[in-house]
């Protein structure tokens, strides 16, 4: 086996399901600090930025309304994108599967007797672990933005849609740079502190030298318009304006769930996007390309439209607004949740509320990991609220919950379904009631007032693990009642 | 089926419960597209914005911007320029003699841009709200690659460039889009809040934008 050219990442498969994996990470303290402070200070800027805008609202409601007609006629809008980057110069390319666009960039990589790649952010490609793909066929992907830059040297996993590296603080950012940079390129320089301004700056002698030499990026989309099959990424570094401009080849990796039907829809997504993502009123660079400029920019350009599950999402009328998410990360900043266990629990690179929702429609239930992500919620709503194409989260959370006791329940049968099925029995009449009583009473009168703790129970014992009960009643309501009425009154 | 017509399938089949084809009939949108924002003074507004992000900004009169671009230079330490082809021979001319010139006709190479430390550009409409500047690099904008490796750029806006927001400027920029232009809209330089979301300005883009506004 040759050596690895990239840092190896850390495995979402070793992490637990929820709710194993919470209390872990809710023992870390110093990553509890960063993320509180990290989260408090991004969502006040987003209030702010919001209050800003008289029409937030309205424009909330329209974003809603664009992604919801995209979404309910988007075979119509696919096939105008292909079209429309077709005639531009663009290929176009169609992938079932993560699998499928990974073969297709390695393909396209091959073809060119290219081994090494840019990348800009991209959600996308950590949905589809696109670099290990690579990696395995002999093709270095390096991360340009800042914070996919940590995240990589430090062999680690993205715990936050935005900022990935939210769950590091400067000193440690300052150790894995002057650790691993020298490793895998320019070295970081010697006396360098962790001021972050020092900090970035190494980033940027770092790579740049690998984006002059690059002659191929690889990016996602933030928008695909399906008129003109304009693309558009937002960022704030120049890392994707650099892997947009610089190299021959440029391939993009566009969930089909991207488009907006027309330019001028633009105009209520840039309004919402920067202000909700980063609160700022724009980020500093947005670009916007549709297949190539004659001597400017790459002149190979490929778009892979990609389902890897979206379908499943869209066929669910109640899961189908998930898909409008614009990757904002709003509601991961409120949540309260994942405030305090951090992005890396949720076992995915979809963290928080809309990772709560997206993950088990995207994947389907099979894998209790993503059973389990509809309940990592308290359901409190603050998400609904922060949320800018205004994805009824919570709604989406109760029925997925739904969806998974449905889908636990075509297995075996668990005890809890089985003590399900007695109360079902008990409540079902009177007598039934009435004879399940008779245990209670006969249990009550032994304990009297005594308080019920741990009890090594089936089921009960899990409950209790954490709780104490009063004792069952000795005597019933019906008793009571039977004992203070005359046959008369009844 | 090859991937192109499964995906698609797929799509058609998981809409099967949307039976009005007419996506504006079946779905409308409350909105009203490509209005002006009620703002007292626009340039004003544009220039606070700007400011905020850590750009400067200066104001001159339309016959001073060969004066103004120069200026700038100077104050942004800049040894060396690049000129985009388009832009008028009076604002090369009054750049200071200790300052080296490059010309982007015929291309140069990016090697080449690397090492230089500024360049100048005008741009194609500025949207005051947000405090952005969008470029489509035609004429006096140069390639896309020109405003990205100096590590200064200097950017004339013309005041009647200036709208006061997003949805005018799309309205202004959308013509060029529809033609093909690529477009690259700037609001400040670069900067990032990766680590602690302390906002540090100046990554890989110019770390430092002066704005030049000619009314």
């Amino acid at each position: 086996m040759t050596a690895r050219r990239t840092p190896e990442p850390g495995s979402w498969l070793g992490i637990p399901p929820f709710p194993k994996a919470a209390p872990g990470a809710l023992d870390k303290a110093e990553q509890r600090r960063n993320l509180r402070h990290a989260t408090t200070s991004i969502r006040e800027k987003r209030a702010e930025r919001a209050d800003e805008v008289a029409d937030w609202e309205q424009l909330r409601t329209a974003a809603a309304q664009i992604k919801d007609r995209t979404l309910r006629h988007l075979e119509g809008y696919l096939l105008e994108a292909e079209g429309a980057m077709t005639a531009a110069g663009v290929t176009v390319h169609w992938a079932r599967d993560g699998a499928e666009a990974n073969r297709i960039v390695t393909d396209i990589a091959h073809a060119k007797g290219i081994d090494e790649l840019v990348k800009i952010k991209s959600m996308v490609t950590q949905e589809i672990e696109l670099n290990e793909h690579l990696e395995a066929n002999g093709i270095a992907a390096w991360e340009t933005d800042l914070a996919e830059l940590i995240v990589q040297l430090g062999n680690d996993l993205p715990s936050h849609i935005l900022v990935p590296a939210i769950h590091r603080n400067r000193a440690e950012v300052r150790d894995i740079f002057e650790v691993q940079m020298g490793r895998y390129g320019a070295p970081a320089p010697a006396a360098m502190t962790d001021d972050p301004a020092e900090l970035s700056a190494a980033a940027r002698s770092h790579l740049r030298e690998k984006f002059l030499r690059a002659r191929m990026a690889v990016s996602g989309a933030n928008f695909l318009v399906a008129e003109t099959g304009t693309l558009v990424v937002v960022e704030s570094e120049g890392n994707g304006r650099m892997c947009l401009t610089l190299p021959e080849t440029v391939v993009s990796i566009v969930g089909i769930e991207k488009l907006v039907p027309t330019v001028e829809d633009l105009e209520i997504f840039l309004k919402l996007l920067p202000r909700s993502s980063t609160g700022e009123r724009m980020n500093p660079y947005t670009s916007f390309w549709n297949g190539p400029t004659s001597g400017d920019g790459p002149q190979d350009l490929h778009v892979i439209l990609l389902d890897n599950g979206r379908t499943n999402a869209l066929a669910d009328p109640v899961g189908r607004p998930a898909l409008r998410c614009v990757r904002c990360s709003a509601c991961l900043n409120i949540c309260p949740v994942y405030e305090r266990v951090g992005g890396h629990a949720y076992g995915s690179p979809y963290p928080g509320p809309i990772g709560a929702i997206l993950g088990p429609q995207l994947r389907g239930m099979d894998d209790p990991k993503d059973a389990a992500l509809p309940f990592a919620s308290t359901l409190c709503g603050a998400c609904n609220d922060v949320c800018p194409v205004r994805i009824p989260i919570t709604d989406i959370l109760v029925h997925l919950r739904r969806e998974a006791v449905d889908h636990k329940k075509a297995g075996r049968p668990s005890a809890e379904r089985v003590a399900m099925k007695a109360a079902e029995w008990a409540m079902a009449e009177g007598p039934n009631l009435e004879r399940a009583q008779g245990a209670t009473q006969a249990a009550g009168r032994v304990l009297r007032d005594r308080w019920i703790g741990p009890l090594p129970l089936p089921v009960a014992s899990r409950w209790l693990g954490a709780r104490d009960t009063a004792p069952p009643a000795a005597r019933t309501f019906r008793r009571w009642w039977r004992d203070h009425h005359d046959e008369d009154d009844r | 089926m090859n991937a192109r017509d499964e995906v698609l399938r797929r799509v058609r089949a998981a809409t099967t419960d949307v039976t009005d084809a007419d996506p504006a009939q079946d779905s409308p949108i409350d909105w009203i597209y490509g209005r002006a924002l009620p703002t007292d003074d626009v340039l004003a507004d544009f220039i606070e914005k700007v400011i905020d992000y850590g750009a400067t900004v200066t104001r001159c009169t339309a016959d001073d911007v060969a004066r103004a671009v120069a200026d700038a230079l100077a104050r942004l330490g800049a040894a060396s320029v690049v000129l985009p082809p388009g832009l008028p021979e009076s604002w090369a001319e009054a750049i200071g003699s200790g300052v080296g010139v490059l010309r982007d006709d015929p291309p140069l190479g990016n090697a080449d841009l690397d090492v230089v430390d500024a360049v100048v550009t005008t741009a194609a409409v500025a949207m005051a709200d947000s405090g952005t500047i969008a470029l489509d690099h035609t004429e006096g904008q140069g390639r896309r690659v020109l405003s990205l490796l100096p590590d200064r750029h200097v950017c004339v806006v013309r005041a009647d460039q200036v709208v006061s927001d997003v949805p005018e400027g799309l309205a202004v920029l959308g013509p060029a889009m529809r033609r093909g232009r690529p477009v690259t809209w700037l609001s400040g330089g670069s900067a990032t809040s990766d680590i602690e979301l302390t906002r540090v300005e100046g990554v890989h883009g110019p770390r430092h934008l002066a704005v030049i506004l000619a009314e």
